[in-house]
This record gives structure tokens, sequence and C-alpha cells, in this order.
């Protein structure tokens, strides 16, 4: 057991018992769904909807409803996968390698940020299926599955099935890590219901009787989970980014991509999760689980990540000029003064100096500023994902192939689809599932608790 | 043991042996089952269960739609026709004034693919786009199937009875009749013609050409008095001055010239010598592209220049002095000397069609001693037979009410001539009007009767290209409509019922048999003709003298005529190398070819110079640009400008062909017509509006459907290797650059560091060259693969989206104003751009970056070297194309077949187009990726053939569409394997060594190189650097 100082600030505020926690979030789950959540959950179908139509379009059509062409081969569809799967990376950190780091401080926000990687992921998944020109083979072809089609095999030397196989990796291993930790606290919900609910939260309970055997048993599966999580925290973003790293084409071919994309994903992350916490925080009137402290450690996260990965877009800079290639040197050149400048510029100004604000103790303190900038970070991020894939792919080798890509609003309605998505799911659990891990938060209280006394 | 034999009873039933019970007994179930019950009212479950088990199954085939199968097997098979087996047959393409000689490919007696016939001594087995698009003309849905009157479908036979009956009374009274044609170039139909004016003396044959070449023959009339147009071999020329003359694309014959031309540019280490291509024109043609030094001038300028050069020679040659000629333009002197230094191997064309210009040139080819060598007169091409002075009286004649009957053999004069106008406004004043057009175009809407001919490919003909060489027309095809020959409509209605066949037959019997002493029966004379299709029985020797007088009168019309360097801006008309005349404006193919020059598909435009374009403030980016209007005279239209570098500054160009109303709905509304701006200059048709031209901006955004966007190579060698003839005389290796890769402090070939282990090729290994310096970029290959290869039509739209299906395309590269500037001046076209064309398709790399990332293994590597897409397979992640360095792999955006959407996609969306489909090659569905397979279809069935024939496949047999169609012999396609096929001696590649893997071969020819070689990627395509004849290197061309 550590032994935590007793001078350390409390990491849950308001003199918390633990009735209180249990009252505190279980009244989420139990009480009738507020006005406000079911605004938003509505707001949520809707653009799920909206999406759909755009989705159904392209899969009816073709991805010729798209904005792609000859020349930019993917744009949007890429983008949007790098883009959720970037995001979903800090519920993983979080909930793996900061437990693995024994930092506390990650108990009242692990729920939400695994939740959201789940959801991300989900986002993230709908790409690759539907970016193919026929997903209905695709979507089962790209498996290593025995067939009867004679000796077809899939490639291996392939990238994207590096993809298939490091993204349901992490998708299975965060969901089981996931619903792992919800078990005890829906025990909890289950002891408190009665009728269909108390059915239902049992069955999801798994039968949790909270002996201290079981609560070693749950600590050690953790553990182990937490050991199996953090290696994927690094290599499923290594592998996505080895989509453009083994590549020919100049801006993509680049050894620096594997440890720059990690940094990125973690940045966008750890945006996402800090927009996501500060509004579930007012509307669900947390702000004693989710304190000031919390929100300054995230946004110390994002300075180190931010300029890691402003380092690797200098970096990349140097590298081109110095390899002394040309199509390398002119791919750079264009990023910046090419047609696509505003994009990079954008992703330059959201990524790397719009974070470095943080550097204040006032603004990363901040509630307001530090919810506009984690929506900046996550909107420079998106463009960093779209600078590489297509201010690389619009301008390479041969100039008349040369092209320019503008997105439909097919394109933009197959990412409306996903945050329809994403928010429907969250906002789901959001109401039906503990947003903060009692059983965890408790046994903070408790050191805490004690310095008081 | 007695008391084990009891006998147990079922019951008291059996021991009282009840009636019943014996009864029953016997059964298997003794006692009651409802089984038994049937017929009743109620069901069992047996039936429920049948009848449920029917109920399924019938839903279930209900559910299917049953396969309408249409295929029937023969009862008694063709003797020619085997399913899979293609027929070739020596046919003629003709198109008015345009022929070439022809092989159709059948497959189950469809005509499906046009090559050239190598036996033509004209064109030696090349094409052209328009050639290669014919085939699917045949099938077009626009043509007529009937025969009409007002409109209305009627039968032949009334159609003959209504039209001789007409033709009798207008005949009786004494009117005028009129058969209206453009040149026709079949002496068996002259012979019909003259048959029916024979019938009806008051009858006349007036025949014009949408592109006039009257002046040509008019001025060798006044120089030595014939009319004719010559002969010309560019070949035996070292000095090649053209004023305004599009050779190589579109003037008189420019397949022939093509090919010519193509020879004087080939060089190698032992050959170091090429011809000198002067080129003086306004537009950037697609000779202009070509030439080694190219002057942009004024059109006004042309006659002065044309007497400048008249000039210069006789001075040299001691003949008088012309007047006129004050003329100063770039390279004037030294293309005059050159002629001179040249004499006898030299040659000068012209493209005006004003007469008195050609007299000057055919004085100065006289002068330098050109005929009989680089021009034959003796041996004169029939190409262009129009009048245009008896097409004006004609539609003179017919405004005054003075004709009565008026007969369209075959043409479009509404649309597509001088007169248009004029004839539209009289055609209502003549008694009967008839046209035998295939469609219900201009001119067949506005008269009485359209009796509509067959396509070429489904009529017997001849076609007399040059005197003295025939070649024939024989149908690939029975007739797939209710249409007749027209010549066999005239001799119907001149009274003769003979079937057009024998008429030809006996035609040739009585002339042309009769004229040789080779064969001596008929039968084998006509089919040794018609295996050749062409026969050749040369010309006779005539002495031509120059007229020199002549030159005297020519040069003092100049003066009149050419108020040199007028200040004003002019505007030249040209034909595009795809649509041409526009008669062939309703074919896809033809209409999606991008333009070699400008890249557009699907409109004609202005082409403005850079510098008007400033002036007017037009910045095209992405094909986008702004609609001016052109004032021309009177009237003013509205065009999109197009920013052509070299443009002569002070000029406008605009492409004729478009604007057609009435041709299908694949031309109907693209562009605009530019018929109306054709005047008369020295009596005959000029292209070149001199006077009363301006342009203004409107401000209206349009949209221009290029394929290509950027116009330079941004100075990439790795891309564009070239040099000039100087430097190579010095060094093979001028021009060449040679990547190399630093590795632990010394720089190696990128071959030598891979990780690729490399394939090794044991049987073939197919390999393809691209000689950059004779490809002209007439876009022949482009159309010969959209046939093989049953690649879609995309339409406007979707060219816009850069969506264009092109397994081949021809890349076009402008140099750039600054060279040496930075990037962004890189990207800016010269004024007077030289210009280079990169034929670009799949590579076929045998370290191949596409292979390697599919997760499906859709795209693998043969075992000859093929780099192959198995579209089965594709899932369409387009991960491969967005991989490949030289974006030559095309997805499958939108269903392109049976799809309204897609209409335009004629080859696909309709049941007779369909009929154009190569049975060989699978048409793609939405979704999986597609790219150039160097025809593996035509691979695999000339190895199968051989291997019936227990061979190896000789060289030769087996080729590429692209390469068979090029005219200038640029793509050569071989086996590397075979060390004496074609491909390897080019490349000098040393002969395979047992084991060797493929990227340890080494090729010897210095020209030789790889796109992008620093890649490794290690292609089996080759380019050859492109060489300038020029003294040194400058970018203005």
């Amino acid at each position: 057991m550590q032994v935590t100082s007793s001078v350390r600030k409390p990491l849950i505020t308001g003199g918390k018992t633990v009735h209180d926690v249990t009252e505190d979030i279980c009244r989420q789950v139990e009480a009738k769904p507020s006005k406000l959540w079911g605004m938003a959950f509505g707001i949520s179908v809707v653009t799920l909807l909206i999406g759909f139509v755009a989705v159904a379009t392209t899969l009816w059509e073709g991805i010729g409803m798209w904005g792609l062409n000859k020349t930019v081969g993917w744009a949007w569809d890429i983008t949007n996968f790098v883009w959720w799967v970037g995001i979903g990376h800090a519920g993983t950190l979080i909930s793996a390698i900061l437990l693995l780091f024994r930092q506390k401080w990650r108990m009242s926000i692990n729920r939400a940020a695994e939740a959201m990687t789940i959801f991300a992921v989900i986002c993230a998944a709908q790409f690759p299926i539907l970016h193919m020109g026929r997903p209905w083979l695709g979507a089962y072809w790209a498996l290593p599955l025995p067939n009867t089609f004679g000796s077809l095999w899939v490639n291996f030397n392939s990238p994207l099935l590096w993809d298939v196989f490091a993204i349901s990796t992490y998708f299975s291993v965060s969901l089981v890590f996931w619903f792992l930790g919800l078990v005890p606290d829906f025990a909890t919900i289950r002891d408190r219901a009665t009728g269909i609910r108390k059915k239902i939260y049992g069955a999801l309970s798994l039968g949790w009787d909270g002996a201290a055997k079981t609560w070693s048993r749950y600590e050690s599966v953790s553990l182990i989970l937490a050991g199996l999580a953090t290696p994927l925290v690094l290599s499923v973003h290594t592998i996505v980014s080895f989509d453009f790293a083994t590549s020919v084409i100049p801006g993509w071919h680049t050894t620096i991509f594997p440890p720059y994309f990690v940094a990125g994903a973690i940045f966008s992350g750890f945006a996402m999760v800090l927009t996501l916490m500060l509004v579930t925080r007012a509307v669900f009137k947390l702000q004693d689980y989710i304190t000031i402290e919390h929100i300054e450690m995230m946004n110390i996260v994002i300075i180190v990540t931010g300029s890691i990965v402003g380092i690797a877009y200098i970096t990349e800079f140097f590298i081109a000029w110095y390899s002394g290639v040309p199509a390398e040197q002119y791919a750079f050149y264009n990023r910046m003064q090419g047609p696509y400048w505003w994009a990079y510029w954008s992703m330059m100004t959201c990524n790397v100096i719009s974070p470095q604000l943080f550097w204040f103790k006032k603004i990363r303190t901040s509630i307001a500023a530090t919810f506009i900038l984690s929506i900046i970070v996550n909107i420079g991020m998106w463009f960093e994902r779209f600078v590489i894939i297509v201010t690389s792919l619009h301008r390479d080798f041969l100039p008349s192939s040369w092209a320019m890509f503008y997105p439909t609003i097919y394109d933009v309605g197959v990412y409306v689809f996903t945050f329809g998505l994403f928010f429907t799911a969250f906002f789901l659990f959001a109401k039906f599932f503990p947003v903060i891990n009692m059983a965890e938060v408790k046994s903070i209280i408790k050191s805490s608790s004690e310095k008081t006394a | 043991m007695k008391e084990n034999q009891k006998t147990y009873w079922k019951g008291i039933e059996q021991l009282t042996n009840d009636a019943e019970f014996v009864k029953k007994n016997e059964s298997e179930f003794p006692e009651y089952l409802p089984i038994s019950e049937q017929g009743g009212e109620t069901n069992n479950r047996r039936d429920f269960l049948k009848l449920m088990g029917f109920g399924v199954a019938a839903a279930t085939l209900a559910a299917c739609e049953a396969p309408v199968r249409k295929a029937i097997p023969y009862l008694n098979k063709p003797v020619d026709v085997d399913p899979s087996v293609p027929n070739y047959y020596a046919s003629t393409y003709v198109n008015g004034g345009d022929a070439v000689s022809v092989v159709v490919k059948t497959r189950e007696g469809r005509p499906i693919k046009v090559e050239g016939n190598k036996y033509s001594t004209i064109t030696k087995g090349g094409t052209n786009a328009q050639v290669e698009a014919s085939v699917l003309s045949l099938y077009d849905k626009e043509r007529l199937t009937n025969p009409l009157k007002e409109g209305a479908e009627i039968d032949w036979e009334t159609l003959d009875r209504e039209v001789t009956a007409k033709l009798a009374d207008i005949a009786a009274k004494g009117g005028q009749i009129r058969i209206v044609s453009n040149t026709v170039l079949s002496p068996t139909t002259k012979k019909a013609v003259a048959e029916f004016v024979a019938k009806y003396p008051t009858a006349q044959h007036v025949s014009y050409d949408p592109v006039s070449a009257y002046g040509i023959t008019e001025g060798n009339k006044r120089s030595f008095g014939e009319a004719m147009i010559p002969s010309y071999d560019f070949s035996k020329a070292k000095t090649i001055v053209s004023v305004g003359a599009d050779f190589l694309g579109t003037w008189i014959s420019p397949i022939e010239f093509s090919k010519q031309y193509a020879q004087t540019r080939k060089i190698n280490e032992h050959h170091r010598e090429m011809s000198r291509h002067y080129q003086f024109e306004s537009n950037l043609s697609l000779t202009g592209a070509n030439a080694d030094y190219r002057t942009p001038i004024k059109p006004s300028q042309v006659g002065p220049l044309v007497a400048a050069m008249y000039n210069a020679i006789a001075a040299k040659a001691g003949q008088p002095k012309v007047s006129g000629g004050s003329v100063s333009a770039d390279h004037l002197n030294a293309a005059a000397n050159e002629l001179w230094a040249n004499r006898g191997q030299s040659l000068l064309v012209c493209g005006s069609n004003d007469p008195a210009v050609q007299v000057l040139v055919n004085g100065i080819n006289s002068m330098l001693g050109n005929y009989g060598t680089t021009i034959n007169a003796n041996a004169p091409v029939h190409y262009r037979q129009g009048d245009d002075m008896a097409m004006a009286n004609l539609a003179k004649d017919l405004n005054a009410g003075r004709i009565a009957g008026l007969i369209f053999f075959n043409c479009n004069p509404l649309y597509n001539s001088a007169e248009a106008s004029a004839l539209a406004a009289g055609v209502a004043k003549a008694t009967l009007t008839v046209s035998t057009s295939d469609r219900l175009d201009e001119t067949a809407s506005a008269v009485q009767y359209v009796a509509p001919d067959h396509h070429y490919l489904e009529q017997w003909n001849d076609a007399e290209l040059r005197s003295g060489y025939i070649s024939l027309t024989q149908p690939t095809i029975s007739p797939l409509f209710k249409t007749r020959q027209a010549p066999e409509s005239f001799l119907k209605w001149a009274g003769q019922d003979v079937e057009y066949y024998t008429y030809l037959q006996n035609n040739w019997r009585e002339t042309y048999f009769a004229k040789q002493s080779d064969i001596s029966n008929f039968q084998m004379f006509w089919d040794k003709a018609l295996y050749d299709g062409v026969v050749d029985f040369g010309t006779t020797a005539k002495n031509l003298n120059y007229d020199f007088a002549a030159a005297a009168t020519a040069a003092t019309s100049i003066g009149q005529n050419y108020k040199s360097a007028g200040s004003g801006l002019e505007l030249a008309l040209y034909e595009k190398i795809g649509i041409g005349d526009g008669s062939l404006a309703n074919n896809p193919w033809l209409q999606e070819m991008p333009d070699p020059v400008t890249k557009a598909t699907w409109d004609n435009y202005l082409t403005i110079s850079i510098a008007q374009a400033n002036e007017l403030g037009i910045e095209m980016k992405e094909g986008e640009t702004q609609l001016v209007s052109l004032t021309v005279g009177g009237s003013t239209i509205e065009v999109p400008a197009l920013v052509q570098p070299g443009q002569a500054e002070g000029t406008v160009g605009l492409a004729i062909g478009y604007g057609r109303t009435k041709a299908g709905r694949v031309a109907n509304g693209v562009g605009v017509n530019a018929y109306p701006f054709i005047t008369k200059l020295n009596g005959a048709n000029t292209m070149d509006v001199l006077a009363g031209v301006s342009v203004a901006a409107t401000g209206k955004p349009y949209r221009i459907a290029q394929t290509q966007t950027h116009q330079t190579y941004m100075g990439r060698e790795n891309v564009i290797q070239e040099s000039v003839l100087t430097e190579y005389k010095k060094d093979t290796k001028a021009g060449r650059v040679y990547p190399k890769i630093y590795k632990d402090g010394k720089y190696y070939k990128p071959s030598k560091i891979t990780l690729w282990s490399g394939h090794e090729y044991n049987n073939h290994h197919w390999g393809m060259t691209i000689d950059m310096n004779s490809c002209t970029g007439c876009s022949a290959c482009t159309v010969a693969c959209q046939a093989e290869n049953n690649i879609p039509v995309v339409g406007k739209e979707e060219v816009l989206n850069r969506r264009e299906m092109a397994w081949i395309r021809i890349d076009r590269y402008y140099s750039a104003a600054n060279p040496a500037g930075n990037k962004k001046e890189l990207e800016q076209a010269a004024a007077n751009p030289e210009v280079t064309f990169q034929p670009m398709m799949c590579q076929h790399c045998n370290n191949a970056p596409c292979e390697t990332v599919c997760p499906v293994a859709a795209t693998t590597h043969s075992t000859e070297g093929l780099n192959q897409m198995t579209y089965n397979r594709c899932i369409g992640t387009r991960y491969c194309a967005n991989n490949c360095p030289y974006k030559v792999r095309r997805f499958n955006w939108f269903k392109y077949h049976d799809n309204t959407q897609f209409d335009k996609n004629s080859s696909m969306n309709n049941d007779l187009g369909k009929m154009v489909l190569n049975p060989d090659v699978t048409v793609r569905a939405r979704g999986v990726m597609e790219k150039c397979s160097m025809c593996v279809q035509r691979i695999q069935a000339g190895k199968l053939a051989a291997k019936r024939e227990g061979r190896r496949p000789v060289d030769g047999e087996i080729n590429t569409a692209c390469a068979s169609a090029c005219p200038s012999d640029a793509i050569t396609f071989g086996d590397l394997n075979d060390p004496n096929s074609k491909i390897s001696q080019l490349l000098q590649i040393e002969e395979k060594k047992e084991g060797e893997k493929v990227t340890e071969r080494v090729v010897n020819e210095d020209r030789a190189y790889h796109v992008l070689e620093e890649l490794n990627v290690n292609p089996n395509v080759w380019y050859m650097t492109k060489i300038r004849n020029k003294d040194k290197e400058t970018t203005e061309a």
C-alpha cells in the first residue's frame, strides 16, 4: 500500500463522505433524465440521423459522393479515422499508465475517459469500413478468415491489415478494462435499485459480492489489464502512423511518425477529455470530484505533448531540408506555401502556439480558457491529419497529376454522423452508467478524511 | 424348456381371434392412426408440412428473378465465327475526306476495335484518335433506324417512289438538281453519282470540305496548271518549315505525316541526326508543340512571312524577288538559310487556304528543288476536293430559287460549311430535299426525305486516297438498321436496280482488274485486294513546271489582303485533334479525350495569350476561368477563355466542331459553334479573321474540364530528362540524370540499396519503351486503350472532379518562364514554351509500392513482370492509388455502367452501345481500382495462339493497343527476355543469365531512363530522353 503524505491537498473537495460519493454519482443514474440531458441527447440523435443520410447515400451511390479524386484517394475519411483513434488514446493512458504510476488524481476522470476511448474507437472504426469501395465485401475480406476462395489470404505486408489487428485488439482490451472497472459500481447501483433496474444492473455487475477475495481479484485483474493496455497506448498509433510511414509519398515517408503520432494522440485525447469533463462536471454538478487540480494536471500533459508535437513538426522540416531530396523538400514547402497553406498554419497555431498559453497558471486553471483551448487543440489535431494526408497527396511526384481536394456535403455528413454516434453513446453512458468510478474515488476520500480528522 | 414356449397375447382380442383384430394386426400400427384420413375436410400434419415446404420453396423461387438467357446456341454455326475467337477484316475508315486503311477486329460478328492496316503504304499501320473512336459511332443510339419523310418513318419503296417521281418531275421541268457532299474518295461512288447525273442532266455534284484545302488545289492550279494536293514525304526532309500547318494533327494526312516525321526524329548512338523543325503559327498546335523552334505569329503575318521567305530563297536561287515580305519574325532567316542549305531535302508547308500564299509556297519548294524528293506532285492525294466557289454559288442559287432538287450526300452543310446560314435560309425553296445522313442532324432535320446511309463498318466501298492507291471497305457486320448505302440510293433513283456490292465488283473488274496483269483471275484479284485491303498501282511521272509569273501576281494579292502586322486582335480558328470538324461529335470517347495541348475535355474555348489574360484579369486555376464575350464582325458570343502559353500575342484561337445542336445527346450543347466565323479570302474559305475581332471579360465564372491543371514539370529532372542535339552528338548521355543514394560515406545507384530481393522471370518478361522524341502527343493511344479495355466515359462533371478513368494519359509539360526561379516561379509557363509530351501509364514496377500496401492482395505481381489487378478481390481502400508515385491507378467512384446518371458513357449504358465492349476485358464494378494491364488479354491470346502451334510467341505478334495505334512508333512493347525482340535491341539490354534477378539486368542504351529512378520501384517501362534539334538549351521554343 502506498503512502500518501498528509500535507497533500485533498483530491476530492467539499468534505465528501463515502456515502456522499454514492449519492452524488448514483443520483444521475437513478433520477429521471433532466431536461438538459434530454435536449443534449435529442440533439445527438438528430445529428446521428442527419449524418446517417450521408452514410447511406455514400453506401448506395459510391465513394464518388465524396470529394476524392484520382490524386487524392484519402482525405476526410482517413483524417477522421486517425483523429478519432487519437482521441481515444487519452482514456487508455489515464486508466492504464496513470494507474501503473499510481496517479490517484486520475480516479475521478478515468471512467469517462475510458468511455470516451470506447466510443471514439467505435467512431474511428466507421471510416475504414465506409471508405472502402466495396464495404460489403471488405468488411470481412480484410480479416484473415479461412475461406473457400482457394488459397486466398490477406496481405500481411499491408499496414492497413496491421491496423485491423491494432484497432481490434485495442478496442477489445479497452472494452474489457472499462467494463471491469464498472462492475463494483454496477453492484452499488444494483444494491440500491428495485424492479427491472435491479435485474439489469444485477446482470451487469456479474454477481459482485464485495468480498475481500473479490476485491483482491478485481485489483489484480485491473493491474494485469493496465499492463496489457499500456503497450497498446503506444502501439496503436504507431501502427496507424505506419499507414503513412511505410509508403513512398513525400510527406508520408517519414521515420519520425510513430512517436510523433503517439504524442499527438495523447495530446488530442487529453483535450477531448477536458472538453467532455468540463461539460459533464457542470451538468452533473461534479465540481467536487473533478477539481481545478485535475484540470491543471491535464493541461500540463497538454503542454508536454503539444511541445513534443511541435518539435516533431520542426524536425520534419529540418529533415526534409537536410535529406536533400527535392520531392521531400517540395512537399514541406508546399505545406507552408502551397494552396493548402491555411490548413498548415491552422495546425501550427492550434497545436503548437495555443497550448503554450498553459504555461500561465492563470490560464491553465481557468475553466473557460481550458474549455476553449481544448477545442482549439482538437481542431488543430484534425488539421494535422488533414495536412499530412491531403497536402502530401495532392502534389506528389508528377506535376501532371497535381490536383486539389474539395470536400462535398457528404464528406462533412459522414463526419457529422460519427459526432452523432459519439455523443449519443456518450450521453447514454452518462445517464445510465456511473460517470465517476465510485469504488476508486471512495478510496481517496478515506485518505483525505484521515487527514482532516 | 417347455415352460419357455409360453405364448403372450397382445390382448383378449388375440385370444378370442376377433375378426377386427386379425384384420388390423397385419398393419404396422394396429391401432387407429390419423394419417389414414385422406381427403377429409381437415388437413393433417403431413399436409401442413408439405404445403409449408411447397410454399417456402415457391416463395423463394418467386423471389429469385430467373435470369433471362439471351445466348442462343448456333443451330448451324457460321463458318467464320467461332465464339471467343476474333476475326480481322481489312477495311477503310472513311469520314468525309478523311480516310485510313484499317483492320477491324470483330468478335462473334461485332466489330469492337479498329486498328491500322500495316499493308497501307500511306499510314503503315498508324491510326489516330478519330479512327480508333469510330467503332463506337457504329453503335450510336442516335443513328436513324429507318428512312424518314418529314420526320415520320416510311419504307424504302415509298421513299424511292416519291423521290424518283419528284426527280422526274424536276427533270421534266428542267429544274436544277444538286448533290452536295463532302469530298468523295470512292471512285465507284463517284461513278454511281455520274450515272445519276447522266439520268438527270441538270444535276451537278458539288463538294465542299468543312475545313477547306481549296486554296492549295487552287494554288497548285495557278503554279503548275493542275488543281491538286501533292503528297508530301517528311521523312526525307532535314529541314521542315511549317507556316500554320498542323501537319501532325489535322492538316491533310496527319497519320501519314506523323509516321514520316517520326522517322526523322529517331536517334540513337549510331544515328545522331534528326530533322530540324521550324513552326510559325498563331495557336499552339500539336505540330507547333513538337517543333524545335516555334515562332508565334499573327494570322495577318502569314502572307507577308511567306513572301519574305520567298524573297530570301529567291535571292539565293537567283530568281526575281516579289513585292511585299517586309516582316520580321524570329527564326525566319535561320529557317530560310537552312531550307536553302538542305535544298532537295527540305520542306515548306503552309496551312493557309489562300491560293496566293500557296502559290508562293510552291515557288519556294520549287526553288529548293523539293519536288521529286519531299513533295510528289505525281501522286496527288484526294482527301480534300471541296470547291469553295462552287459551294458559294450553290448557296446563292438556292436562295435565288434556281435549284429545285437538293440532295445532301453524307454531309451536314447547315452546320459545318461557311454557307450554313445561307443554306438554312434557302433549303425550303427547293421542291425536293433529301439527306443521306445517318442521324437527324442539323441538315437532315431541315429536309423532306432522309435516306440514311450505312456506317462505314456496314458497307462495301472503295476509296482512292492517293492517285493509284485504292483502299477497300468491306462490311464487318450486317446493317444494324434499315439503312441503305447512299450510292445504291443514287443508282436506284437513276433507275438502276443493282446491289452496290455487285456494282462495286463490276467496276473493279472493268477498271482495276483490267489495269493489272499479275493476277489473271478476277476472283483471286478481288480476294487478294480484300485480304490486303489496299491496292497500290503507283503513279506515272508527269512534268510540272512552276510558273514564276504566278508568284508575282500572288505577291501583289498578298500585299493587298494582309495589311502587315495589323494592330487589332485577330482570330485563328482551328480544328481539335479529337473532335475535328465536329462530324464525330456525338462520340463520347472523342469528347472526353483530353486535347493534347490544352488537356481540356468536353468543350471548346477561346485560347488567349498570357499577356491578354493579364490584361483581361483572367487567371486560370484548376480549370476555373471566365466567360468572355467574343465579337467578330457584328456577332457576339460568350465563350470560356483558356490561357494558352504559346498563343501569339494579339491573337485568339477558337476550335470549330462544337456547338452542335442536333448531333445527339452526347454532343448537343457542348461548346460554341465557330463555323459562322469562317469567311472567304481570295475565293477560298479562311479560318483566319484578320480584323473586327474584340474580346471583353464578362466576369462570369466558368470551369473548363482539364485533366491536367499544372503546366510545368517544376524542373524535376527525375520526371523529364531532355537535352539538345548538339549536346547529344557530343555525349549520348546528354540530359540524363543519375540519382545517387548516400550510404556509409559512399554514393550508390538506387537499385543497389534495397530490401527487395527481386523477381526472376524465367519465361517472358514484358516491358515497354516510350520514345519521348518521337511521341507527338496525338492521343491515338489513349482512345485505342479506351476501346480495347472498356474504359468508361465519366462526363464533364466528373472530369472536373478529376476522376477521368484513362489508363494511359499523355502528360504535357510546358517549360517554365524562369527555370532558375523559385518554386512559385517554376509553376508559371513560359509565354512561348517548349513542350514535352510524356505518355504515362502503369509502369509495372518490379518493386511495386501498390502491391505491398493492398490489405487483401488484390494487386499482385505476375511471373512475367506484370503488375496485375484482380478486380474481384479488390475492396477499394485506394491505398494502392495513394502509394502510386505515378498516379496511374483509377478508381470506380460510381457505377459507370447501366446507370442513367452516366448515360453519356454510351458504350455501357444501352444495349446497342454495349456491343462495342471487348468481351475479353471485364467491365469493372463500382468501388474497385483499375489501371493499365499492358493489355494482358492480348498477351494471353498471343501466348495461347503460339502454344497451339507449338512455338514461342514471335516478337511483334503480341502488341498492346497503345503501341499498335501509335502513328509515330513511339511506344514499343515486347519481351525483354527475348534478345532479338525490338525492345531488347532498343534498350540494348544484356541477355538474361541463368537465375538472374530482374533488378540485376543491365540496360546499355544511354537515353533510356526510369521516371523517378531514385525511388527504386524498378519499372518495366523505360522512357527515352527528349532531344530537341536546337543549337543550345533555351526554354523559349
